[in-house]
């Protein structure tokens, strides 16, 4: 086979992943477009202003928000990158066995140390 | 056809990549950045890095982006106006380095040659798969640099918490 068959064959396997995006992509689109067609439209001042728990708005919504968002943010980009590590030691536990084992338990203490601190320190608790 | 993907994903990324500095609404930058982190995903998995592509995935469409939308809430940028008078500069810039790309391009000449890999990795990969090569050598040739990996982040969190707790600790003390 020539190098662009190979890849034909290669990509033809993540035609499932197409077919995903593409259902994704229809599903938003279709919906706003039926609901925009098939919607009852009474416009009135009261209905067309910014909805905020039934008292009138104050002040524009684009606020600068606090930042304690931010640290939630840090810790699920740390978590996240750990779960990166986890996938190739998943696919390939098999071969590598006990060894492994001791070296993800090694990763994962380092990981519960960071974890207990966050906790004592009071990263996770809102106030 | 495989140049067509090549073009398609490519053109992408250099399409939003534009959008994300010409838009002067950061929240349309930003999903323009979501969209060019999914087309780089894309060009992975055509060079046979699908690893590399869950990785774009998981970790910058969805970690980083929700860090760069974070920034943006915090610091309330509602237009931003004030980088468009470095337009001649960035012109510059750019016309420079495409100047430089293309006189490359030329002097090489536009082969279909495959990039010479290092050490024949590129036929190891097809044979097993990318995801299973990569934990084969992280878990054991890279296992140092992994469990160093584990420090340096458990670094950056203790960081990141005292940085952010010091504010909270002001703010409280101010109310």
């Amino acid at each position: 086979m020539t190098g662009t068959e190979l890849l034909l064959d290669y990509l033809s396997r993540y035609f499932p992943v197409f077919v995903f995006v593409v259902i994704a992509l229809l599903f938003g689109v279709v919906t706003l477009v039926i609901s925009h067609f098939v919607q009852p439209k009474y416009p009135e001042a009261e209905k067309l202003s910014a909805y905020e728990c039934g008292s009138e708005p104050f002040s524009d919504a684009r606020m600068p928000f606090p930042v304690r968002y931010y640290i939630f943010a840090m810790l699920f980009v740390i978590f996240d990158i750990e779960v990166i590590f986890l996938y190739p030691w998943a696919v390939v536990f098999g071969k590598i066995g006990f060894i492994g084992l001791v070296e993800m338990l090694v990763f994962i203490a380092l990981f519960l140390v960071a974890y207990v601190y966050a906790w004592r320190k009071g990263a996770l608790e809102w106030d | 056809m495989a140049l067509a993907f090549f073009f398609y994903f490519s053109g992408v990324i250099v399409l939003t990549s534009v959008l994300v500095v010409a838009l002067r609404n950061p929240i349309y930058s930003a999903i323009s950045l979501l969209i060019m982190f999914f087309h780089v995903a894309g060009l992975y998995v055509t060079l046979h890095a699908e690893f590399l592509a869950a990785v774009q995935i998981i970790v910058y469409a969805g970690a980083i982006l929700v860090l760069y939308l974070f920034v943006v809430m915090l610091l309330n940028v509602k237009r931003e106006e004030r980088y468009h008078a470095q337009f001649p500069l960035a012109a510059l810039l750019g016309v420079t380095i495409l100047t430089e790309v293309l006189m490359l391009a030329i002097l090489r000449g536009f082969s279909s040659e495959p990039l010479p890999t290092l050490g024949g990795a590129g036929q190891a990969d097809q044979a097993t798969g990318n995801t299973e090569t990569i934990g084969e050598v992280l878990y054991s040739t890279y296992l140092f640099p992994f469990e160093v990996a584990s420090l340096i982040l458990l670094v950056a969190m203790i960081g990141a918490i005292v940085l952010a707790k010091k504010d909270i600790g002001l703010a409280s003390r101010n109310q």
